[in-house]
């Protein structure tokens, strides 16, 4: 597999994140907008732009307050669709955005480089950390060699020999959740993908120091919990974290994947960050950009930024044996049972 | 552990069904492996392995129980709780309705039965799952009864025996679910830390959500002959990769060769093992 540096990425990315104008995939539900936006374009590429200016505005004024008005309004399938957004942010944008002197770190030592999960040593804020977060790629190439965000077992392994690294110097651990879920296939049997999972889990358990994940995009079941057992655990506005995507779901318990069937289950499952809030499954819901973080990836980039800021001024204050018996009380509570 | 009813294993042979058998009904029946017909009391006299070729036919976890611990030795624990279906789930059914349904065919309340035993004389935690019941999948109820016998043998310092049969996490739980894994794992460090043992049987088929958590974080794992074992179901990995898997693929041998699992242990041998292994282990 061909290996990709994420400084690479990053100049090609350039252009996407510098990018302020309407996006270029079209969700359905965004047409009208885009239908506005459009309007509004062709007036001001005319001659006499400034002459019509008052018109401009308030075509501008209507799409905002469409946008806010679908945006406010979004099904739980159309909020998965915004976190698979093409535009949306990714974990290699996140950290050219907010995180300084980056250091990528490779590899998990035994069998290979996993591009599909990021790890490297930076600064954000005030904070030396180590981030782990999945790297779904953006080209056709990149997305080939990062497996779409489905990590191997190589991937967990090498999350978690960087999570002890950070462990012995005493560094917070952020990780960013953005994974359909974890691959499967042959040679992720043949590497123990459920054994590599099973491990993150218990040792992250009581990993003696802070960690923080926030789920920017997609929380694709045990693929995205494997770098997710956290002190706190947060979610952007328009991410989903669930047992399994609407469509596997749909497949199995409607019989057939379909745009009814998946709405469905996306709706049955409570996979939006609302939802996981009110359920307890979740800390906190970091509000994102009016139209999601594809629109505005640098205000998304620096919502981001002052929440990790601030969680991780909270989280350090602790000493890590109590974030550790912290973070198993947390989950330890979770469940929903009853006597009968 | 305060609410825990406790029957002992008499009362729970004598009042509750044992649900249905995954052996059809009838007094002769075909092994699916190698083709003989069987008189099922020869099976049922074999631990429902097939005399001519060793295929092991599932167990629902009462049988299994019955046939891991010394007699009479089974106090359950635990076995009143049950889902709270905390989302309220619906999908061509609802959860409460599928819940219903399967508690009334198989008697039981959930897809794991926990409690104390004896095992060749050595006391043990013991959690067995049941296909039977959904599939033997992973809700709040699983996750927080594999805790609870984890906690127990803690505090009691006893090996604990997990044997695993399960489709993953039940999808009906959604994010309770997932978490489970989380929970479960999470005690599991505990347990190791303060030097338990914890023995791992994998038994046909072992898949998903309870594979990536306490399924493999045994200290030692046996498993079954032939058990299926994976993360990904095989339905799934060959819908994803669009060719047929190797043969053997995801079967407790293949895993064995792989290094992820210590042995492959015939039914009718896995009392001594897991004896012998709680000797070694000096508990
Ligand atoms: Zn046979």
């Amino acid at each position: 597999m061909e290996a990709i540096d994420c400084t690479v990425q990053w100049k090609q990315e350039t252009g996407v994140l510098r990018m302020t104008s309407a996006s270029t995939t079209v969700l359905p539900f965004e047409e009208p907008v885009r239908e506005l936006e459009r309007q509004i374009e062709s007036l001001e590429a005319r001659d006499d732009a400034a002459d019509i200016a008052e018109e401009i505005t308030s075509l501008r004024d209507s799409r905002n307050s469409l946008l806010q008005k679908i945006y406010g309004n979004l099904s739980a399938w159309d909020i998965v669709r915004i976190a698979r957004h093409p535009e949306r942010p990714q974990t290699p944008d996140y950290i050219h955005m907010i995180c300084r002197d980056f250091r990528e770190l490779h590899g998990d030592r035994q069998y290979g480089d996993d591009r599909s999960i990021l790890t490297g040593l930076g600064r954000i804020g005030p904070f030396k950390v180590l981030i782990v977060g999945h790297q779904k790629g953006r080209t056709t190439e990149e997305r080939i060699a990062c497996n779409f965000g489905c990590a191997h077992p190589e991937g967990y392994r090498k999350a978690l020999k960087k999570m002890k690294l950070a462990e012995k110097y005493g560094l917070p651990i952020v990780t960013l959740i953005d994974t359909p879920g974890a691959y499967p296939g042959v040679q992720a049997e043949e590497r123990g993908q459920a054994e590599a999972i099973a491990v993150n889990l218990k040792e992250m358990s009581r990993m003696n120091t802070p960690i923080l994940s926030v789920v920017i995009g997609e929380g694709g079941s045990g693929g995205a919990l494997g770098i997710g057992v956290a002190d706190r655990v947060d979610m952007l506005q328009y991410a989903w974290y669930s047992v399994i995507s609407p469509e596997g779901c749909a497949a199995i318990l409607w019989k057939e994947a379909n745009e009814a069937t998946n709405s469905a289950a996306a709706e049955s499952l409570c996979l939006t960050a609302r939802d996981n809030l009110a359920n307890g499954l979740v800390d906190q819901v970091v509000t994102e950009p009016v139209g999601g973080a594809h629109r505005d990836p640098s205000a998304a980039g620096e919502a981001l930024e002052r929440h990790i800021v601030d969680q991780l001024r909270e989280l350090t204050r602790f000493n890590p044996r109590t974030l550790v018996d912290r973070r198993y009380e947390k989950f330890r509570k979770i469940g929903a049972v009853s006597t009968s | 552990m305060a609410e825990a009813t406790q029957r002992s294993w008499t009362d729970v042979e004598a009042g509750t069904p044992t649900g249905k058998k995954p052996v059809p009904e009838g007094l002769w029946l075909r092994c699916p492996d190698c083709g003989a017909i069987l008189f099922r009391r020869s099976l049922e006299n074999n631990q429902q392995v097939c005399p001519e070729c060793a295929h092991h036919f599932r167990l629902p976890a009462m049988d299994r129980i019955r046939l891991l611990v010394d007699p009479g030795s089974f106090v359950a624990i635990d076995e009143s709780l049950q889902s709270q279906d905390p989302l309220e789930f619906v999908d061509l059914k609802s959860y409460a309705d599928r819940l219903e349904a399967t508690m009334a065919k198989t008697g039981t309340n959930e897809a794991v039965h926990c409690g104390t035993g004896f095992i060749k004389g050595r006391k043990v935690i013991l959690a067995v799952m049941d296909f039977t019941f959904l599939g033997g999948s992973m809700g709040s109820v699983v996750g927080e009864k594999i805790v609870r016998a984890v906690e127990a043998a803690s505090s009691e310092d006893l090996p604990l025996i997990v044997v695993s049969a399960s489709g993953g996490a039940r999808m009906m739980e959604s994010g309770f679910s997932l978490m489970q894994m989380a929970k479960t794992s999470a005690a599991l460090a505990r347990f190791d830390e303060m030097g338990g043992l914890y023995i791992s049987v994998l038994t046909d088929p072992t898949t998903g959500g309870v594979t990536a958590s306490f399924a493999m974080l045994g200290d030692v794992i046996l498993a079954e002959p032939k058990a299926l074992i994976g993360f990904a179901g095989p339905r799934v990995i060959q819908q994803t990769i669009r060719q047929d898997l190797p043969d053997g693929f995801q079967r407790s041998e293949f895993l064995m060769q792989c290094g992820f699992l210590d042995r492959v242990v015939d039914r009718r041998d896995l009392r001594s093992e897991i004896s012998s292994l709680i000797d070694y282990a000096g508990k």
